[in-house]
């Protein structure tokens, strides 16, 4: 089975959240970058479905140049081609980034694409699901268990408590979160070849969107010191009689 | 001016969620009209929160939960009642539906809104959660027919002052096959059980719990308090519980009356998960977690030694 997996590169946000003077994006003075847990577990995914069904994995980003740091992480993980869809520093939007990653697919050819439910960043939810519609593929969101096999895919999620099972002919688009599985780390002949990997690049046309940032802010803060009710046990009446007055106890 | 606003079910009445995405149609000015797929309307709910029309899809002409057929139905009504904007919570299905919306007609579709407003030329300014709600982005959407989920645990649900006269309609949606083509096959299992996201109690339990075998005084105390258990991200992913229970940017967004964090140091993508919470509580060894400056009330100690001792208090109370 041929699966292509879409990461974005995003900074990685440690004990604050900051913006850059201009309200135009994340100040990443103090960070380094990574994709989001869910593409994580994307790349694991489809690893783990070729170790079984054999095939190959392929990672795709479209970002500007410094994102073939992520699609190394990828590879390092087990996928065997990268490609860079260079932005050129431009930001696409989910309709574009979907168009972009359609025209790799028909030109390649894959038999699932997996995606991140959200990216960690935008959280725009939709770049799978136009993805979908651009190849007229089937798609699945929000997955947390999978089962493929050479024809199909069942994919699973929760719903209110309840479970929701999604069978899908292949090809297909999946997105997947955190959960699905748990990633590896890198082992060191892994990393080895991610480092003399050759990355194939293009660079996809952008189109302005109906939706248009104007600038991003901290949310006014509702940080405040909590009222310490005690120490230890000691504590234990005046939390009982807090839990009373919030309601709590029936 | 018309708003379109797809209802989830909880039950027979409208999900918590989606009375906050009505709260937030309703905001916009204009008639605030309801699509369900059910074969009743809550119409006592839906008229109290300005529902003046509300569509029904009965299951006779729609069973199940299918995405794109639900879109399909959504883009219908819309064209039918004029509207310009729709509408839903924004949960899996919510964006999961608007989004292919979006895709079948074109449009752009703005997630996880807060705030809404018509800048009367046909476009509307917006603010909406960006990192899971770590940083709110102003943005205008220029569309002919806005497509918006609402965030889930940022805008409170208010119903109108005066209920609106409401009237029913039943739709009969006209599907192609491939409409169906992908569809929620859903089985119980697991249902019943009350929901992370929507419990009115959640005990939260992080690293301080120690492994896997601390979490049976959390449990107890969780089922005294009529809630559920919920963790931190090292909890999951050290495999000491499921990752359904997680809390943050990437598990579960909880919007409960009280998070009771246990031995939580309160990092930002964990505080994304439950800063929609009405109260919270922290049970922290250190004075200076972070968990503090976002709790209403803390106890400074150990948790294996408070979470019994309350357990017990709450038992002989
Ligand atoms: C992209 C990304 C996404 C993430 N998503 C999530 C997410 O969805 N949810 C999430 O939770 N995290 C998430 N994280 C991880 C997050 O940054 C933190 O690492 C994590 O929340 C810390 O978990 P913790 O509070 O249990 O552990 P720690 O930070 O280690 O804190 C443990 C706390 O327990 C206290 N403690 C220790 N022993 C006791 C005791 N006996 N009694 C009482 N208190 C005690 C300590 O004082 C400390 O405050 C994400 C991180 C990244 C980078
Ligand atoms: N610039 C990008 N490059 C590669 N994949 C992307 C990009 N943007 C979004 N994606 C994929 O689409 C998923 C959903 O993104 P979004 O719809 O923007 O929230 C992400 O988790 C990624 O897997």
């Amino acid at each position: 089975m041929d699966i292509l997996v879409c990461v974005k590169r995003v900074p990685t946000v440690g004990g604050k959240i900051a913006v850059t003077p201009d309200g135009q994006e994340v100040d990443t003075r103090m960070s380094g970058f990574s994709v989001s847990p869910h593409e994580e577990c994307a790349v694991e995914e489809a690893v783990q479905i070729t170790e079984r069904l054999g095939g190959t994995v392929s990672v795709l980003t479209l970002g500007p140049e410094a994102s073939v740091d992520q699609l190394r992480d990828a590879l390092a993980l087990g996928a065997g081609r990268a490609m860079l869809l260079d932005t050129g520093g431009r930001e696409f939007g989910p309709i574009a980034t979907a168009a972009a990653i359609a025209a790799e697919v028909r030109e390649h050819g894959y038999d699932l694409v997996l995606l991140g439910n959200e990216a960690a960043d935008t959280g725009d939810y939709q770049v799978g699901i136009r993805l979908a519609h651009e190849l007229g593929w089937p798609v699945a969101t929000g997955i947390k268990n999978l089962s493929a096999s050479p024809d199909r895919v069942v994919a699973r999620r929760e719903y209110r408590g309840a479970e929701e099972a999604y069978e899908l002919a292949l090809p297909a688009v999946v997105t997947v979160k955190e959960g699905i599985n748990l990633p590896r780390y890198p082992s060191l002949p892994g990393r080895l070849r991610a480092k003399r990997a050759a990355i194939e690049r293009s660079s996809p046309a952008w189109a302005p969107e109906g939706l248009r940032k104007e600038a991003l802010r901290v949310p006014a803060s509702s940080q405040h010191q909590a009222t310490v009710l005690g120490n230890g046990v000691d504590a234990v009446p005046d939390l009982v009689r807090v839990l009373d007055e919030l309601g709590v106890l029936s | 001016m018309t708003a379109l606003c797809l209802i989830e079910l909880d039950g027979a009445e409208p999900a918590d969620v989606s009375l906050r995405a009505l709260t937030l149609a309703r905001s916009l000015g204009g008639d605030v009209n309801a699509v369900l797929f059910a074969d009743a309307a809550p119409q006592v709910t839906l008229a109290s929160y300005g529902v003046t029309a509300a569509y029904l899809v009965e299951p006779s002409a729609l069973e199940g939960y299918a995405p794109l057929a639900w879109a399909r139905v959504l883009a219908a009504l819309a064209a039918e009642t004029g509207a310009t904007a729709v509408l839903a919570a924004g949960t899996d299905r919510g964006h999961e539906v608007l989004a292919h919306l979006g895709a079948i007609t074109a449009l752009p579709m703005a997630a996880n809104c807060t705030q809404v407003t018509p800048d009367g030329q046909g476009a509307h300014r917006l603010v909406r959660q960006r990192w899971a709600g770590l940083l709110l982005e102003d943005a205008v959407l220029e569309a002919p027919v806005a497509l918006l989920t609402v965030a889930t645990d940022a805008v409170p649900a208010v119903s109108a002052e005066t209920p609106a006269a409401i009237q029913v309609h039943v739709h009969k949606p006209e599907l192609a096959e491939a409409d169906l083509r992908v569809r929620a096959a859903e089985s119980p299992a697991g249902a019943g059980g009350m929901s992370l996201a929507t419990a009115r109690v959640v005990v939260g339990g992080g690293r301080g719990v120690g492994g896997p075998d601390g979490f049976a005084p959390l449990e107890e105390l969780a089922e005294l308090l009529g809630g559920v258990v919920g963790v931190s991200r090292v909890v999951t992913s050290e495999g000491w519980r499921p990752h359904k229970q997680q809390v943050g940017q990437t598990g579960t967004k909880i919007t409960p009356e009280l998070y009771l964090a246990c031995g939580i140091s309160g990092a930002i993508q964990h505080i994304a998960g439950c800063a929609g919470a009405k109260h919270i509580i922290a049970i922290n060894t250190d004075p200076g977690a972070p968990i503090l400056a976002h709790a209403d009330y803390a106890v400074v100690g150990d948790l294996h030694q408070v979470i019994p001792a309350l357990v017990t208090a709450l038992r002989t109370r």
